[in-house]
């Protein structure tokens, strides 16, 4: 009895064995290309313009934060295997070059960004003061990484990545070709989504303040200006001078829009908001896609939802 | 050159978050220094530290349950400080476990599962705005808050001070004389959770304790009785966080540290001038001698 029933179990792990191992019963095409993308953003713009045919792995994910990033072996592995790697440029990714090396990538990365003239680092004399560690990564040397905010910028990506992704797959040149001009229809229309949206709030309203610097582009595309948050830092706890700092900053600039989600302690900024009767706007997306089920899962609901955001702060909605 | 007045009045005159953080350490200072006299007196000022790590796992539970909720994190907060207040109690008088050990005990476990709670279901950043305080992020409903456990407090020690003040001075006696020593006992044990609580929304869990402790420490090297301790406690909590919030705002220094460490340099130099101090005493001593 005993034995017979070991048997069966014993039965029962191999047929699931071979089950695991076996080849799918209808066979998947599997694509042709292997694709890397630095971060989640150029990932969806890769998978927009490579269709089935590509598939994309991230390095960095949603949600996480390319300036801090740390390779690891995993990722060695998937740009080992990878026909071809995409990456931004302007000195966004740092531990790209390294990366290549480690891993063995023969030939060079696409980088997305050429083509486009640089914007100079302004954020860098607010934020960068070099106390913390993990900011000084967040370092570019002197041009602002940050291109993908603006989007006439993403449609020369878009064109990059079409000659990347035919250099490396020649066969599936035309597809490429074809997803790439509908998918920058698309940023057309995007684009001149986000001008109307800001064409009717009076320019002297389009200010801001938020405790990002990733938005140099976008300021320059759509005429808003973005105003670093003085006095109060993630870094450290708030003293009674710069809650002050901020507040006299805001009643000055006459600011309506206050986006400063990473600073310390979601309680002062509500006492900031108090104090000079705004309403504490909520998140702004710069650097990475939310997961799926978020609401910047792909660039153009990124784009969007920013846009949404801060249209509504400026006018006090 | 900045006008003294404007120096001292301007900020609060122009910023009203330095008013309610005003307000706030003024109802701190007139319930928390008594209540910490009464600690001294009772050498159990350390107690006073436990408890307030104690108190984190309640805040730490209702933090998760209804995020930075004030309600939550008060109810919270009272529940696990007065269940290890009991509960040490109980061990301590009915097992061969003494007070002080029973006590470290019941802290260590409350503080150990605050700490697991926060770490595993927040993040780093959450268990930071839990451990420190928003002197600066004061709102009304804070402020009703502080004002009502000071009126609580300021009313029970009225109504239990002669019990109290013989339990500090000779608790047998009082055993002997009437049930009313258990009943003061646990009615200043409530006393010090609840102030630990006002405290641990204005200074943070670590501080909440400095603006008790230190300034009755201070006191009692100016005077002898429990009257006027308790008088010069109080102005000496209310004088060094007021000074707190202004060097906070000219010197750009985060305020609940520099309230407690303002305290804590009264205490210091207390303890060399004033007239119960090392300086005075050792005079007094040596005149003695001449005599």
């Amino acid at each position: 009895m005993n034995l017979h029933r070991r048997l069966h179990t014993l039965a029962a792990i191999a047929s699931l064995g071979a089950l695991a191992f076996s080849p799918p019963g209808h066979a998947q095409i599997t694509p042709p290309v292997k694709a890397v993308a630095s971060f989640s953003i150029l990932g969806d713009l890769v998978r927009q313009v490579g269709g089935e045919r590509v598939e994309v792995d991230t390095l960095v994910g949603p949600g996480a934060d390319a300036h801090v990033f740390q390779p690891a072996p995993s990722h060695a592995r998937k740009v080992g295997q990878a026909q071809v790697v995409f990456a931004n440029g302007l000195g966004f990714e740092g531990w790209m070059q390294r990366l290549l090396e480690t891993a063995g990538f023969k030939g060079k990365p696409v980088v997305v960004s050429e083509g486009i003239k640089p914007l100079r680092a302004e954020g860098d004399k607010h934020h960068h003061s070099g106390k913390n560690p993990a900011r000084s990564e967040h370092h570019h040397g002197d041009t602002d990484p940050h291109a993908w905010q603006a989007v006439p910028n993403v449609i020369t990506y878009i064109g990059n990545i079409s000659k990347g992704l035919c250099a490396a797959d020649a066969a599936g040149c035309d597809l490429y070709r074809k997803n790439a001009a509908a998918y920058t229809t698309q940023l057309q229309a995007l684009d001149a989504e986000i001008k109307a949206a800001w064409a009717v709030v009076p320019p002297a309203q389009r200010k801001l303040i938020t405790s990002h610097d990733a938005f140099g582009y976008y300021a320059k595309a759509y005429g808003v200006m973005f105003l670093a948050a003085q006095g109060v830092s993630t870094d450290s706890e708030a003293s009674a001078k710069g809650v002050a700092q901020l507040v006299r900053q805001i009643k000055k600039e006459q600011i309506k829009a206050l986006f400063v989600e990473s600073v310390a302690d979601p309680r002062l900024i509500e006492q900031i908001g108090r104090e000079t009767g705004i309403k504490p706007a909520g998140a702004l997306y710069s650097d990475a896609l939310t997961d799926a089920s978020g609401p910047a899962s792909t660039y153009l609901a990124m784009m969007r939802a920013n846009t949404q955001a801060m249209t509504r702060a400026v006018q006090g909605k | 050159m900045i006008a003294p007045d404007t120096a001292v009045l301007g900020p609060f005159i122009e910023f009203g978050f330095m008013r309610s953080a005003l307000f706030g350490c003024v109802a701190l200072s007139l319930s928390a220094a008594p209540v910490g006299v009464f600690l001294m007196l009772r050498r159990m000022s350390l107690m006073g530290d436990a408890m307030a790590h104690a108190i984190l796992p309640g805040a730490a539970i209702g933090y998760l349950l209804f995020g930075l909720s004030l309600a939550a994190m008060t109810v919270g907060g009272i529940i696990a400080g007065l269940a290890v207040a009991i509960g040490s109690g109980l061990v301590a008088r009915n097992t061969l476990i003494r007070e002080d050990t029973s006590l470290a005990a019941f802290y260590l476990l409350s503080l150990s599962l605050g700490v697991l709670i926060v770490s595993v279901r927040g993040n780093s950043v959450d268990l930071l705005h839990v451990l420190f305080g928003t002197v600066l992020a004061l709102d009304t409903a804070a402020l009703a808050l502080l004002w009502g456990i000071t009126g609580v407090t300021v009313a029970t020690l009225l109504v239990i001070r002669r019990p109290l003040i013989l339990d500090c001075l000779d608790p047998d006696f009082l055993r002997q004389v009437s049930g009313l020593g258990a009943l003061a006992h646990y009615g200043f044990l409530a006393l010090l959770v609840i102030n630990l609580v006002a405290g641990f929304h204005a200074l943070g869990t670590l501080m909440a304790v400095g603006i008790m402790v230190l300034p009755a420490a201070a006191a009692r090297f100016w005077v002898r009785r429990v009257g006027p301790l308790i008088g010069a406690a109080t102005t000496i909590a209310l004088l060094a966080s007021v000074a707190g919030l202004l060097v906070s705002y000219h010197a750009d220094w985060p305020t609940s540290p520099v309230i407690v460490l303002g305290l804590g340099l009264v205490y210091l130099l207390s303890m060399v001038f004033a007239p119960r101090g090392v300086l005075r005493q050792r005079s007094v001593r040596r005149s003695h001698l001449r005599a």
